[in-house]
Parts: C-alpha cells; structure tokens; sequence
C-alpha cells in the first residue's frame, strides 16, 4: 500500500471516530453505565430506611420468585397481545401496501398515525371509561346481557395493549409489503398457482422480515409496559414494569428492584437472541428496524 | 369563499413587494395570533405584572389529588406573575423516594405528619423562615396535634395545611345496610361486595386498616399482626375491584360500592351522590395532617415562601376548604366558614368518633416488612 493511500485510509479511520463518537458516548453514558449501577445494585442490600446500602449478596436473585405473578403476566400477555396485534395488523398492513389505491395511500396511512397526535395518557382514561360500568358493559345492559365486568380485568388490558400498539406492528409489515417485488406474484400466477399459495409462498415468507420486526418492537415495549395495566388493570393486572416501580418508589427496595430489572434485560436478550436467528433463517438482510 | 392559501400566497407577495407593514402581515395571516400564543408559553415572553420582590416566572407545587382550589392558584399566578405547576402524587413513600433521588425542582411539596421527621432525618428539608410566612399566626391553631408533627427538635420545619381522617366510603343504594366497622368493610368485601370494592395504593391505610380488622395497632409493624394483615389482604384480593389512590371515578360511576378514602374525597362524593356516606370504623383508624414544606433543594425558595404565605391567607384557605373538603385547624379559616360546614359531621366529626383514631408513626414510612406486604399483595 502506498503511503498516500494508508494516509487516507487513516483520515477516514478519524472521520468515523469522529462521526461516531456522539453515539458511542450516549450508549456509554445512557445505556452501558447505567446497566452497570443497576449490576451493582442488584446484589447490594437494602438500606434500612430504604434505598440501597453496599453489599454482596445473591438474595435479591433468589427472591425474585415472589414476583412470580407479575412475570406470569408479562410473560402470558406481552406475547398474546403481540400476537392480536400481528393477526390484527397484517391484513390492514397487506390491504395498505397492495390493495389501497395509491393516490389515497397515502391519506390512510396518516388515519394509522393520527391517533397518535392525542396524549397516550388521554386515551388511555377514555378506554378507562369505554370499558368502566357506564361505556360497554351498560350498552350491553340495554340489549339485556347482564353483569359484564371489562375494566380491572387482564381483557382490558389486552384490548388497550393491541389499540396502543398496533400501528408499531403495521408500519414494518407495511414497508416489506411495499418493496415486495409484483413481477413475481404475476410470475407466479402465470405458472399457475392458486392466489392462496401465492400468498403462502411468495407474499408471506417475502413479508417476514417486517412481521418479525414489528412482533420485536410490540413485544419489547410490551415487556415494559406500565401506564396500561396501571389503568385498565387497576392494580388487579400487574407487570413487571409495575412490580418495578412500586419496588423503587413505594418499598424503597433498590437492590430488590435492580434483581427484577436485571431479570428482565437477561429475559430481552434471550428473546433479541431468538430474533436474530430467526430473521438469520429468513434471509437476515432484508431485516431491518425500519 | 376566499381560498386560505391563494390569499395567503396573494398577501405575502405584497408584503415581499413592500406594500403592506410587517405587523399587517401577521395580522391578515394568522400568523400573529400563532406568535402570539408561542409568546405566551416561552416564560421569557411572558408579560409580568410588577410584584414587591420578584419570585420568577414558576413555582412547582407537589401536592395530592383534588387537594387545590385550582381558581386561588390562579389568583397567585395575576397577583404574582408566577404560574404554579401542580404536580399530584399517590402516597407519601413514593413523594418521599422521588425526593430522596434528588433533582426534582419541587419548591413546595404537601408532606404528611409521619413523614416529617424522616425527611429531617435524611436532610431533605431545611426549617422554615416563618418571617417569611406572615400569614403563619403560631396561636390561631385550634389543636396542637395537628401542628405538633411540622416542628422537630424545637424548630419549625412544615405549616399545617388541614387535616383529616381515613375512613371508608359506601353507597348504600347498593349496600342499604349501613356499615359501622372495619371488621364489616372487610367481610362484606369478601361477600355481598365481591368485585365492588377499592383499597388505596398505600401502604400505610390498606395494611392499617387490615390490621383494624384484628384490632391491632393502625401502627403495627408487630411481625404476627402483620402476618395476620397479609393473609386477610391475599384472601380479599380477588374480592376487590381495584387498588389505587383514585377511586372517585369508579365510585361515580357505579363501578365501586364501598373503597377506602380519605375526609375530603368523601365529602366530595357525598356531596355530588348523597347516597354515597362517610364512615369511620368504631375500631378506630388513621386521623392525620398535611403540611405545607420546601425542599433543601428547591430552585425557587423565594416563591415557595410567597406561595405557602399566599395559601395561608385565612380567606384563601377558606376556599380552598370548599374545593377539598378537609377541615383546616387555623381558627381564623374556621370562623369564616358557614356554620353547616364548621359542624359537618364528614368534616369535623363528633370527638368520641375521633378518639380512637391514630396518627401514623414515623417508623411505617420506611418499615421494610410493611413496604414488601403491600408488594405481595399487589403483586398477588
């Protein structure tokens, strides 16, 4: 290699550094050292007026079973709302990006993002109310069903969940479907096959990639969730983002809280894991979070 | 009909071309307004009526939820130019965690007699410079209890906001027979309530009056009694409807019977529902006191002071007693009041209903084996 050659290759190396120092620094301070306090946290002990003291104890690890319920219920609803949400989403997601005339494509994916323009935390009080005695449950009084419970019940929250979330779960199906190539599904047609195994063979294995991340970005943010069965659940439907924060807020058990949390990272990862070979075996590539 | 851009686009090349005012402009287009209003929410935009002694543009209050008159904070905001930011909180532990992180720009927060002296103790708060409080009159109290907790090793650290009980509400369209105890509010929640019952999201009240049920100590922190209270906790916990500090609304609307609640919050609904009653169990209970403090780290301690001596006013806190229904001990706030609300039996109950009733211990706040009982039963 010539000298002027490894001297641009040098200045390119600084111009990368550079352009990837604010980055690495956010992870750094953000994400990586904070993960470590919480490291350390975790196998500390409680102050005993609340809040952590130094230590070194497994404990915290070991009792993590008294949360047991709050796990079970993250781990039952975060992949059943999931689910809703991917059932729910495709059809709308397939409908947008191939059957929707495209001069009112573009009008209907702005109804999807509309709702979004509201705060969270008003429409989560309005499903409050949808579901409370006086919305569903009294209109199904006066066609003379009786006695219907919905808000306060793991129902509620799976409906504010897959209202929440769905739009996450549209958009990246809706991006494979849009790129998916049509010379091929008429290619298909031409030699033919049924417009199912079209479906089945061109269309869905060629949507993966956008079904498997928009199923990664519900689920994540489902892992954590707080607000929806906070208010829908009524403190009857608790997750581990609840059992969290009363832990750090309202028990002042920080290392106890730390072991949950720690709990949930090594959950996430295993479940980001399990992504990564999947979308391996469907063509990696073509995978992206939009 | 004109179209909006074409006049829009017609107006903006006349104003390039010189022949209309820039303020013209604006006006004709809409856009002033628009300025207008981003003006007013940029502080520094903000016109500011002059004041004796400028107590910046905010003061951030943390308080409880409708525990504010929200006409006198506006008031404050015209006779001051300082807009009051309201943030509201659930129970003490978590007011109490969130201060001790630190960082949180509180000027005036609304501890409970408890809390005080843990929050001396741990250095959050300074003692408070009543010259800055004319409003504070030391001999106006009616009852020493309830401004004894603000003052800790002989200096003042909090002022007495008003006081009240913990009790239960019930409506007795649902429930005609009218409950006396705590023993029944627990029974009946396991029975003819099933799924019609709330408990606070608070440690202190839920575990307390589940110790009531036993007739132990409100206080308890007695490892069997509280043993007791954790298993009468999980044996209800299917039989409620939920656990949280704001149960208005599902009593409004028909959803609860019976929760666990607060003086003022029964007022209030007693007062929109007449069927909806106050009772506070024979057994006895929780009587307590809300103060008026300032964080050591309060960014605007000038405005907290302001804030607190406007709150203290005897004419303002009477309005305020209107809006919260808590009764207020300041003598002075008492004789303005209408005589049917200084003798409201919500508000100012009979003396042998009160006698049974305990102050919460400073030691419940932080007490470990208390925080992870309300945790199970949470979590259950």
């Amino acid at each position: 290699m010539t000298t002027a050659a490894l001297k641009e290759k040098r200045r390119q190396g600084r111009w990368n550094a550079l352009l990837l120092a604010p980055s690495g620094l956010w992870y750094l301070m953000l994400l990586i050292l904070p993960l470590i306090v919480i490291l350390v946290y975790s196998v500390g002990e409680r102050a005993p007026t609340g809040g952590y003291q130094a230590g070194f104890t497994f404990d915290n690890y070991l009792n993590i079973g008294a949360r047991w319920t709050a796990f079970k219920n993250t781990l039952l609803l975060a992949p059943t709302g999931t689910l809703i949400c991917l059932l729910a989403g495709y059809p709308l997601a397939y409908f947008l990006a191939v059957k929707a005339n495209p001069r009112t494509r573009l009008f209907l994916l702005i109804l999807v993002v509309v709702p979004f323009w509201t705060s969270f935390l008003i429409r989560t009080y309005a499903w409050m109310f949808i579901l409370g005695g006086r919305g569903l449950p009294h209109l199904l009084e006066l066609i003379g069903i009786e006695g219907v419970r919905f808000i306060n019940t793991p129902f509620a929250v799976l409906v504010g969940i897959v209202y929440a979330y769905l739009p996450l779960m549209v958009f990246p199906i809706f991006v494979s479907l849009e790129k998916l190539d049509k010379r091929l599904l008429e290619a298909s047609d031409d030699l033919g096959a049924s417009p199912f195994a079209t479906f089945r063979q061109i269309t869905l294995p060629l949507s993966a990639p956008g079904m498997i991340t928009g199923c990664m970005l519900v689920f994540i943010l489902l892992m954590g969730e707080y607000l929806i069965p906070q208010m829908l659940g009524g403190g009857k439907v608790f997750f581990i983002g609840n059992a969290l924060v009363d832990l750090f807020l309202q028990s002042l058990n920080w290392p106890f809280g730390s072991a949950c949390a720690m709990a949930l990272v090594f959950i996430m990862m295993v479940t980001v894991g399990l992504y990564l070979k999947a979308t391996r075996a469907t063509g990696g590539r073509d995978v992206s979070l939009m | 009909m004109i179209d909006p851009r074409k006049e829009f686009i017609a107006q903006l090349r006349r104003y390039q071309m010189g022949s209309i005012s820039r303020r013209n402009f604006l006006g004709v287009t809409g856009l002033g307004t628009a300025m207008a209003v981003m003006a007013g929410a940029v502080p520094g935009f903000r016109p500011r009526p002059s004041f004796a002694g400028d107590i910046g543009d905010k003061v951030s209050l943390t308080s409880w939820p409708n525990y504010h008159d929200p006409a006198n904070l506006e008031k404050f905001k015209e006779l001051t130019g300082a807009a009051v930011e309201l943030t509201v909180f659930g129970s003490n532990e978590e007011m109490y965690a969130k201060l001790k992180a630190g960082g949180t720009g509180w000027d005036v927060f609304v501890p409970t007699n408890y809390t005080i002296a843990n929050y001396v103790e741990a250095d959050l708060i300074d003692p408070l410079d009543v010259a800055q409080v004319p409003n504070f009159d030391p001999a106006s109290y009616s009852d020493p209890r309830m401004t004894e907790p603000g003052t800790v090793n002989g200096k003042i650290y909090a002022l007495h906001k008003d006081w009240g009980t913990t009790g239960f509400v019930q409506n007795t369209k649902n429930l005609p027979d009218k409950l006396t105890s705590w023993k029944e509010f627990w029974d009946v929640t396991k029975d003819k309530a099933t799924g019609r019952v709330m408990v606070h999201d608070y440690q202190l009240t839920t575990i307390g009056n589940a110790l009531k049920y036993f007739g132990y100590s409100f206080n308890s922190i007695d490892e069997k009694e509280l043993a007791d209270a954790e298993k009468l906790l999980l044996e209800v916990k299917p039989h409620l409807f939920g656990i949280s500090s704001d149960y208005q609304p599902a009593l409004r609307n028909g959803d609860a019977w019976m929760s666990v609640a607060w003086t003022g919050d029964g007022k209030q609904l007693h007062k929109d529902i007449p069927e909806i009653i106050y009772v506070l169990g024979k057994e006895g209970g929780e009587i307590w006191s809300d103060f008026y403090a300032v964080p050591k780290e309060a960014p605007n301690k000038k405005g907290a002071y302001a804030l607190i001596n406007f709150l203290l006013d005897p004419q303002v806190n009477a309005a305020e007693l209107a809006v919260h229904g808590y009764p207020i001990a300041d003598k002075r706030v008492i004789a303005l009041l209408p005589p049917e609300v200084a003798t409201d039996p919500i508000m100012y109950p009979a003396a042998e209903l009160l006698s049974p009733l305990e102050f919460g211990a400073g030691n419940v706040l932080t007490n470990p084996a208390r925080a992870e009982i309300m945790a199970r039963f949470k979590s259950a």
